[in-house]
């Protein structure tokens, strides 16, 4: 049956007047929003996969041949990685299937001694930590809460399973970015001076191994950018056109838009200006600094600024330069509120200003662990402008989540009041 | 002690219930006028609000949420005691993650390279918060072998003089420490000095048979110490076992309303239910204040940053503002440790840990968020909620508050949470007992433990053991140790059937 145009008219004109019709506008532009925010997430993914293998690849020709010169190379292939790696932690803080998995591949600081030999200025005592000074490369037998794990082959298994998080230290890692820059790099034993880790090639020389069990530590090495590549394949995964991490953030928009903020908020605020940085300027310690045996840390925390802004502007630069972009949240705050999405804008690039100062002072006067040393005023005040400017950024992202009427969502979740996640007020 | 008679449970719960429903929010209202935070509309509400349950078909109305708005929003994980509460905003996260950073911190021997971050010991039980509170949760008993990992003995001895006793009935002490070791034995020690012992457990192992025939077997622990490194300790020491309790909620509780827990107290137990609760009272150790403990196995601490500055100073040996000594836990008679240098350094205070430190890790503790319930309208769930009222386990595990209006922090203010215990001391038997006595609270008293987040313990802490000292190797069986005030209740559980006796236990777990 024909509908009537004078019907559908009246329809049309209640639903602008109910502010439905707008619903749905606005639910389309988010839904866009939320899948440039994915695909910049599949391709940062793609990307640390990509050189992530490049590394294993490294990594077989170190084994191979162990030289200073492949060794060197897997060095470079590991800074390579972290590059792309570090722009997809703004996915962080607010994509449960990216939270549960990030230890697995970042987690961060470690307790080397559970991996190689350390130097004796690490202390045997075995404190609280009982794996504290284990060795699995020099120990095929192990034992981890009274019962004896067998670690004659070490497996990408071994060190996933019955290794990370032992006796529920959180400082065994046994696995990721920084338990591979310690297997490439060794100790950082310069405290607040120059000087990064000093592993020599020969430590995985098994016909001239020095630091012993070089079979092993070639073993660990590989099994370890293994798991790597595969945590970082299944991760690739999720955010296909149909992978749950892209389908849990699309089947509630607005919660979805709230994820992108809040995950920008909270790399800036707490895991950025707070542990990651003031903590260690707060105690001049040169063991708080993120990637501490390559001393690449500035490098790291530059690129964790870039990957905030690339999430607000909906623009990310792949490794082989191309672009992928698309609406933004950007968007969504300036035709709410012109004013702060500029304002956002604005900070956003100070700071990226601010870190690439750090960073430039990192490459050419001194490592990030000594801007951080006590009494190093000059190297103190650049970390610090860096930490204000994360601050000023989240101030004015939480004047963008107020411009999109998303404040109370952010408290109390989606759910209506009388939802299962109501809260007595 | 005589164990108690069981009171006839069903008429004075019947009795209760009228007293509560009939009464209703406007009697209720005038007995909250203690709440000196609210006015009157808000007590009315918040008295209807803290009623018992008395409809079980279907979950209360904000239930899920066991902090209120507070309440965290992960994943039933390993790492669901480790998050913010739900709530912060994003300088209270930094503040938190700050705080965390300090918690997971190693602290080394003074002097080192890394002056704001010594001055571990020189006696210790672990180099940082985070390795007793392992993912932030419940601490175990070592495994046979192993070192003692998030447990540790505390130590003191009868009074012996008449200033002794004079500063316990003052409070200036509430307990007197060995004389040799002091009041924790710390199983660890900086290089060159000895440590004061390793703590040595044997256990046996006791049948109960339940209705239906099933056999629990308890394990009674006995603790002895080998390897005294400072010789032998004073023949009438007494030992008392603790794990490290989650993290989680604390602030919370700190929130609380004395009144409301005071309410609660009945020390004489005027109404004969078999149950009294009894206040800790304590000296704040900043202010010299007589205050209302809560924390602690014992309700010995009044707050949670004297809770965090005595693990700083007895755990790890960390000196504060509240207790400033650089040696730690070291006594007289442990020479070399008072003469080990510490790691106070003048340009940055009188103290290893500056009230900057402290005052994070504060924050941190303060505001480790609590995990949503799970299954709150499962059929099964809801028949052990109403067991659990039923056999009075209701009665100490006082299920909810409403947080001060006038909380410090804001998001504490008027919060609806779900702790299930009334922070009070009770007799809970010879089995429990562990003979020492910590200011108000006798050797056979303990206060009622917090139970948000038990179900979670496995699945976080990777172990289910319970009570102070682990020796409950589920929830039944810690069910089982409750005596004293607790028997009748757990003797509901005995007779039981073993449907009832499920029920009871997934409601737990799903806390």
């Amino acid at each position: 049956m024909p509908i009537p145009a004078t019907a559908v008219a009246r329809a049309s004109a209640a639903l602008l007047a109910s502010g439905l019709w707008i619903g749905q506008v606005q639910a389309e532009e988010r839904v866009d929003v939320l899948n440039t925010y994915a695909d910049i997430a599949l391709a940062g993914y793609q990307d640390s996969l990509t050189t992530a293998q490049a590394l294993d690849a490294a990594v077989d020709a170190l084994i191979a041949k162990p030289s200073e010169a492949t060794l060197n190379a897997a060095r470079a292939a590991w800074l390579v990685a972290r590059w792309p790696y570090q722009q997809t932690e703004a996915f962080r803080f607010g994509n449960p299937i990216v939270d549960d998995w990030e230890g697995r591949v970042n987690a961060w600081p470690l307790d080397e001694g559970l991996i190689d030999y350390v130097d004796p200025s690490y202390g045997t005592e075995s404190d609280a930590n009982p794996l504290y000074t284990v060795n699995v490369i020099a120990n095929p037998t192990l034992t981890i809460d009274g019962e004896t794990v067998d670690a004659t082959t070490i497996t990408p298994a071994l060190l996933s399973d019955m290794l990370q998080e032992a006796g529920d230290v959180e400082a065994n890692v046994a696995t990721g970015y920084h338990a591979i820059e310690f297997l490439l790099w060794g100790q950082d034993l310069n405290g607040t001076g120059p000087g990064m880790g000093k592993r020599p090639a020969t430590d995985y020389d098994t016909t001239n191994c020095t630091g012993g069990h070089c079979d092993r530590r070639a073993a660990y090495l590989k099994a370890a950018t293994d798991l790597l590549v595969s945590d970082l394949a299944e991760m690739v995964g999720n955010w296909t056109a149909d992978g749950a991490a892209r389908q849990v953030l699309l089947k509630d928009p607005q919660a979805g838009i709230t994820a992108i903020l809040t995950g920008m908020g909270s790399l800036s605020y707490g895991e950025l200006a707070g542990q990651r940085m003031k903590l260690g300027l707060l105690l001049h310690d040169p063991e708080e600094e993120h990637d501490c045996f390559s001393d690449n840390t500035f490098n790291s925390l530059y690129f964790d600024q870039i990957a905030i802004r690339n999430v607000y502007t909906g623009h990310y630069r792949r490794i082989d330069g191309s672009i992928v972009d698309g609406p933004s949240v950007a968007d969504l705050i300036a035709a709410a509120d012109p004013a702060v999405a500029k304002e956002i804008s604005d900070k956003l690039n100070a700071t990226v200003t601010a870190m690439a100062a750090m960073r430039a002072r990192g490459e050419s006067i001194e490592a990030y662990d000594q801007m951080i040393a006590e009494g190093n005023e000059d190297g103190n005040a650049v970390v610090q402008a860096a930490i204000d400017g994360l601050i000023d950024q989240t101030r004015s992202i939480e004047r963008g989540i107020a411009a999109l009427g998303l404040g109370s969502v952010a408290l109390e979740g989606s759910d209506s009041l009388d939802g299962p996640n109501a809260v007595f007020q | 002690m005589p164990v108690r008679k069981p009171p006839r449970l069903e008429f004075i719960g019947l009795a209760c219930l009228c007293l509560l429903t009939v009464g209703g929010a406007v009697s209720a209202a005038t007995l909250l006028t203690y709440r000196d935070d609210l006015n009157e509309t808000d007590r009315a509400r918040v008295a209807a609000v803290t009623a018992p349950a008395t409809d079980f078909a279907s979950p209360e109305k904000f239930e899920r949420m066991s902090a209120g708005a507070a309440t965290t929003d992960v994943r039933p994980t390993k790492d669901a005691f480790s998050s913010p509460a739900g709530n912060l905003g994003f300088e209270g996260e930094r503040d938190f993650k700050l705080g965390d950073g300090i918690f997971k911190k190693e602290w080394v021997s003074a002097p080192s390279s890394t002056q704001a971050s010594d001055g571990l010991g020189p006696l210790f039980n672990a180099r940082a918060c985070q390795r007793c509170h392992l993912k932030d949760g419940r601490g175990h008993p070592p495994e046979p072998g192993e070192k003692a990992v998030s447990m540790f003995l505390r130590l003191s001895i009868p009074p012996r003089t008449e200033a002794e006793r004079a500063a316990l009935a003052g409070k200036a002490l509430l307990r007197i420490p060995e004389p040799t070791y002091g009041g924790q034995l710390q199983n660890f020690a900086i290089q060159g000095i000895p440590a004061e012992g390793e703590m040595r457990i044997t256990y046996d192992e006791i049948p109960v048979t339940l209705n239906g025939g099933e056999i629990v077997s308890l394990r009674k622990p006995h603790y002895e110490i080998d390897d005294l490194g400072y010789g032998p300790m004073a023949p009438d020491v007494m030992m008392s076992p603790r794990v490290a309790p989650p993290m989680i909620g604390v602030g919370l509780l700190e929130d609380i309303h004395p009144g409301d827990i005071l309410a609660h107290a009945d020390p004489n137990d005027a109404n004969g239910d078999g149950v009294s609760g009894r206040a800790n009272m304590v000296r704040d150790p900043e202010t010299g204040e007589l205050t209302l403990g809560r924390f602690g196995w014992k309700a010995s601490v009044p707050t949670v940053r004297a809770q965090a500055a005595d693990a700083f100073s007895g755990d790890i040996g960390i000196s504060t503002v509240p207790v400033p000594a650089g040696y730690g836990e070291c006594t007289e008679a442990e020479v070399a440790c008072r003469r080990a240098p510490d790691g106070v350094q003048e340009r940055l205070g009188p103290v290893e840990a500056p009230d900057s430190v402290l005052d994070l890790v504060t924050f941190y503790s303060r505001n480790v968020g609590v995990p949503p319930r799970r299954d709150v309208d499962d059929p099964q769930v809801l028949q052990g909620k109403a067991l659990f009222y039923a056999f009075g386990c209701a009665s100490c595990h006082t299920p909810k508050y409403v947080t001060r209006r006038d909380a410090a922090q804001p998001e504490h203010r008027f919060q609806l949470i779900w702790p299930y215990t009334d922070l009070l001391l009770h007799d809970m038997g010879k089995g429990l007992a562990d003979g020492r006595p910590v200011g108000d609270a006798s050797g056979s008293e303990w206060r009622t433990a917090p139970l948000w987040g038990i179900g979670l313990t496995e699945t976080v802490s990777g172990h289910t053991l319970f009570l102070h000292d682990g020796r409950a190797r589920n929830l039944l069986e810690a069910i089982l140790w409750h005596g004293g005030e607790a028997e009748a209740a757990r003797d509901r559980v005995v007779v039981a059937t073993p449907d009832e006796r499920q029920a009871l236990i997934r409601f737990l777990e799903s806390l």
